[in-house]
């Protein structure tokens, strides 16, 4: 029996978690443009200023 | 003497903006380009070691031909200026959000994120590509605002910095609603968790358990109630007060309802309640209303005209160009408005050389000129040197600003009243508290213990929340399909209203007609390749649209320069070249006989010798009278055009005979008549373009602006439609009403369900887990059947269904 209580608010608090995240993300404008942040990932790092082609 | 080069037949493309190169002349290295301000910029990224940005996308660059103006960032110099643009300032560096409308590709993104190797000063920028808003951290110590400015210019990212940025805070969007969906979401799958042990069955030692999960389940739809649900709770009281029972009333009844039994039934230990049922519905129910709140981000749809006005202009002070806050401008202030620059005040001309376009107000395209001493009005665009203006009223009482002042906000509140939705929900209520009530009835005579339970269930089986979902869901997914054939819907309500609609009013210049295509055609002798070439050089000089229309109309591209040239403003052209006196103008100008005529043309006369003249007319847009053909079947039809009546004979004949077609209207003759039409209960949509159907496009219920590029600033209206989906306006407007049909059809489908639970809840049956099986599907077949159906009627009416 004890351990249905364990596992029940255990997995309430990962739900919470989720939900936390959910909500931060959203506060902090992640969800807010959803076209830049792939693009932007894609870009090299300039380590030479010449031209690799 | 320049002769045609026939041989020229591999086309050099810019390799900054892709432009194709009239001539090879500016080059650096093995690269050609248009002008010489793209070589500028590709010399800067050069430098800079950014040539990435050529590699990411072909020719991203943005055309430099016209240059911005030297001095025209100095107005943020001013410190109460930059005070009121900049974001945030602490005493090492600055943010500020400049809109940059040129940003279109990864190139962009790319070069403009790395702008702080072009300037140490400036931290980082970082692009918004949705909203084209770049967010600037500086140290104000090392550069200024203007320097940031001036270096996103050059770079061809000018910002648009207009009144707007300083008169007002732009509404920003709430994500209040996110929030309880996300915890409405969370509350309802842990519920649905909770309560399965009590579906399934708890047996022996197990049953201690029982209380434990209820009580968690309540715990669970406390934030789901007091939270998440209150939206429609305030919906239902603001209408009560109003004295209007909106949808969300009964709905709201339902919830109560629902929730104030769980808690009765766990607290006396009784039963486990529904709130499994109540945080579902709730829970669906905001999704639907995020679907159908649906906005673009890249578009405003309630400008005025502060997007339009510069935030400073340059005032004359003491011989000395001083900038000045447009809103700090007095009656008497000398002012000086450049080139291209709009004048954002009513004024007396009083230095320099007018050449004003008003297109901007009146939809027109023709250039006036104005005289000295001759009254220009805010709106105008000045198209030629600098002139000076000496102000006459202050901005808030110029004729634009007077004419916005006029039509009041459309209030979406009393529009929403007209919704058929609540008034199908208010019969639709009534009959589920009279089934409610005879179920009391039947039960006080023959088991009075079942009164409270049949009574109560009838409410939580039957309330109109499925007509709400109905509603929302496909008012959602019919936004999406109109939006992917670029027709953007300001709101969900729109989608009703354009249903509504009876009556359609045109503007003719840029709605109807394409302002950037003539058609031209030539009467006259033939002319011969040197004329033409002549001809073309004329027309070239001058910035007349008609000379424009008829050197484009020639097609010569390589065109020699002409140092004999004058021009005669409002008559024509004349210029001396090769030995030819070469004669571009009005009949009057020309020499000719005058007729009664009263088409757009250009005479040509070469050494006195008459050749012929070109005819130049507005060209309609592609498909524009199948557009109309298909509309005036089902509606009636009105232009309002703000020209003269020259095209009174070839649009009577597209419109038909019971159309009405009226020339020479003012902005406010377009506004009086929507009203009167409102006021003989019609319901108008007016479709327009420029700011002079402004005052109509609010005045009217529905207000379609087209917009020919999206970066193209429209006026405040319902609707944007993208100048390429004309064609497909009647087949949208059918959309529109398609969307009642299936929200009625979606709904009789949900009370399918809803008599099944009926019967569940009169008999005093209705159990939880029935509840909690008929819930998510009658939900589901609302959220399938809304989708497919207004994809199948999209693709009956040939739209496209999916982003393109």
């Amino acid at each position: 029996m004890g351990v249905i209580f364990i596992l029940l608010f255990v997995s309430l608090a990962i739900a919470l978690l989720f939900l936390w995240a959910f909500l931060w993300s959203t506060k902090t404008g992640q969800f807010d443009d959803d076209i830049s942040p792939g693009v932007r990932i894609l870009f090299d790092e300039e380590k030479s200023k010449t031209n690799n082609n | 003497m320049v002769v045609m080069d026939e041989k020229t037949s591999v086309k050099l493309h810019c390799e900054h903006c892709g432009l194709e190169c009239e001539n090879d002349l500016i080059k650096l290295e093995e690269h050609s380009f248009c002008c010489e301000g793209c070589k500028l910029v590709y010399t800067l990224i050069n430098e800079t070691g950014l040539c990435n940005y050529y590699n990411l996308n072909e020719h991203p660059g943005i055309n430099q031909r016209t240059s911005v103006r030297e001095n025209k960032f100095s107005f943020l110099d001013d410190d109460s200026v930059e005070s009121q643009i900049i974001g945030f300032r602490n005493n090492d560096f600055t943010q500020v959000v400049f809109y940059l409308p040129a940003i279109h590709c990864s190139s962009c993104l790319y070069l403009l994120e790395n702008i702080h190797r072009f300037n140490k000063g400036i931290i980082n920028l970082e692009i918004h590509f949705a909203r084209k808003e770049a967010k600037i951290k500086y140290k104000h110590k090392e550069v200024g605002l203007r320097e940031v400015a001036e270096l996103l210019t050059r770079l061809g990212y000018e910002p648009h910095i207009s009144l707007r940025d300083v008169a007002g805070a732009k509404p920003k969007t709430s994500k209040s609603l996110i929030y309880r969906l996300g915890i409405a979401g969370f509350c309802f799958g842990n519920i649905m968790m909770m309560s399965f042990p009590e579906y399934l069955g708890l047996h022996g030692s197990e049953k201690s358990m029982t209380g434990l999960f209820r009580t968690l389940n309540l715990l669970l739809a406390i934030p789901t109630f007091f939270y998440s649900a209150t939206p429609f709770f305030t919906s239902a009281w603001s209408g009560l007060k109003n004295r209007f029972l909106n949808i969300d009333a009964p709905v709201s009844v339902a919830i109560i309802v629902t929730f104030g039994r769980s808690v009765y039934e766990v607290m006396a230990g009784v039963g486990g309640g529904f709130f499994d049922s109540m945080s579902g519905i709730i829970f669906f129910m905001l999704l639907g209303r995020v679907l159908q709140d649906k906005t673009y981000q890249h578009l405003e749809f309630d400008r005025d005209y502060t997007s339009y006005f510069p935030i400073a202009v340059t005032t004359i002070q003491k011989g000395e160009e001083v900038p000045v806050q447009v809103s700090a401008l007095k009656k008497g202030d000398l002012v000086r408005i450049y080139n291209e620059e709009i004048i954002p005040v009513d004024g007396i001309l009083s230095n320099g050389k007018a050449y004003i376009d008003y297109s901007f107000v009146t939809g027109e395209s023709a250039v006036n000129r104005i005289e000295t001493g001759e009254i220009i009005y805010a709106g105008g665009k000045q198209m030629g040197a600098a002139i000076d203006l000496l102000i006459l009223k202050d901005v808030s009482q110029s004729y634009l600003t007077q004419l916005w002042k006029q039509t009041k906000v459309k209030s979406r509140t009393d529009q929403d009243q007209k919704s058929f939705v609540h008034y199908l929900s208010k019969y639709f209520s009534y009959l589920v508290f009279s089934i409610s009530a005879l179920a009391g009835i039947y039960w006080w005579i023959h088991n009075p213990a079942n009164i409270f339970p049949a009574m109560t269930a009838v409410l939580i089986v039957a309330c109109p929340c499925a007509l709400l979902l109905s509603n929302s869901f496909s008012n959602g997914f019919i936004i999406r399909l109109l939006g992917y054939n670029k027709f953007f819907l300001k709101d969900a309500l729109s989608i009703e209203f354009i249903a509504g609609i009876k009556h359609i009013v045109f503007d003719k210049t840029g709605t109807l007609t394409d302002t950037s295509h003539y058609k031209v055609h030539y009467e006259g002798s033939e002319l011969t390749q040197p004329e033409k070439l002549r001809i073309a050089a004329t027309a070239r000089q001058s910035r007349h649209p008609l000379s424009k229309a008829v050197s484009d109309y020639l097609g010569i591209r390589q065109v020699p320069t002409i140092i004999s040239f004058e021009e005669f403003p409002g008559q024509g052209t004349k210029s001396i070249f090769e030995g030819y006196e070469i004669k571009l103008g009005s009949e009057e100008f020309t020499g000719q006989m005058q007729n009664s005529d009263n088409r757009s043309r250009v005479c040509v006369v070469v050494n006195g010798e008459y050749k012929g003249k070109f005819y130049i007319e507005n060209q309609y847009r592609e498909h524009a009278e199948e557009v109309i053909a298909g509309l005036k079947k089902k509606y009636q039809l009105t232009v309002l055009s703000g020209d003269n009546d020259k095209d009174a004979a070839s649009l009577k004949k597209v419109f038909g005979e019971n159309s009405t077609i009226i020339f020479n209207q003012k902005p406010e003759d377009k506004l009086i008549y929507i009203k009167n039409g409102q006021k003989q209960k019609q319901t108008v949509m007016m479709v327009g373009d420029g700011l002079n159907d402004a005052g109509a496009l609010m005045q009217s219920d529905v207000g379609i602006a087209i917009s020919d590029t999206r970066n193209n600033f429209t006026p405040a209206s319902d609707v944007i439609l993208g100048a390429e989906s004309f064609s497909k306006l009647p087949a949208l407007l059918r959309l529109c009403a398609d969307g009642k049909k299936i929200i009625i059809g979606s709904f009789i489908l949900s009370i399918l369900y809803n008599i099944v639970g009926v019967y569940f809840s009169v008999t005093a049956q209705l159990s939880p887990l029935v509840a909690a099986i008929l819930m998510p599907a009658s939900t589901f077949s609302i959220i399938i059947f809304t989708y497919t159906t207004s994809l199948v009627m999209a693709r009956y009416r040939r739209l496209s269904t999916g982003a393109a």
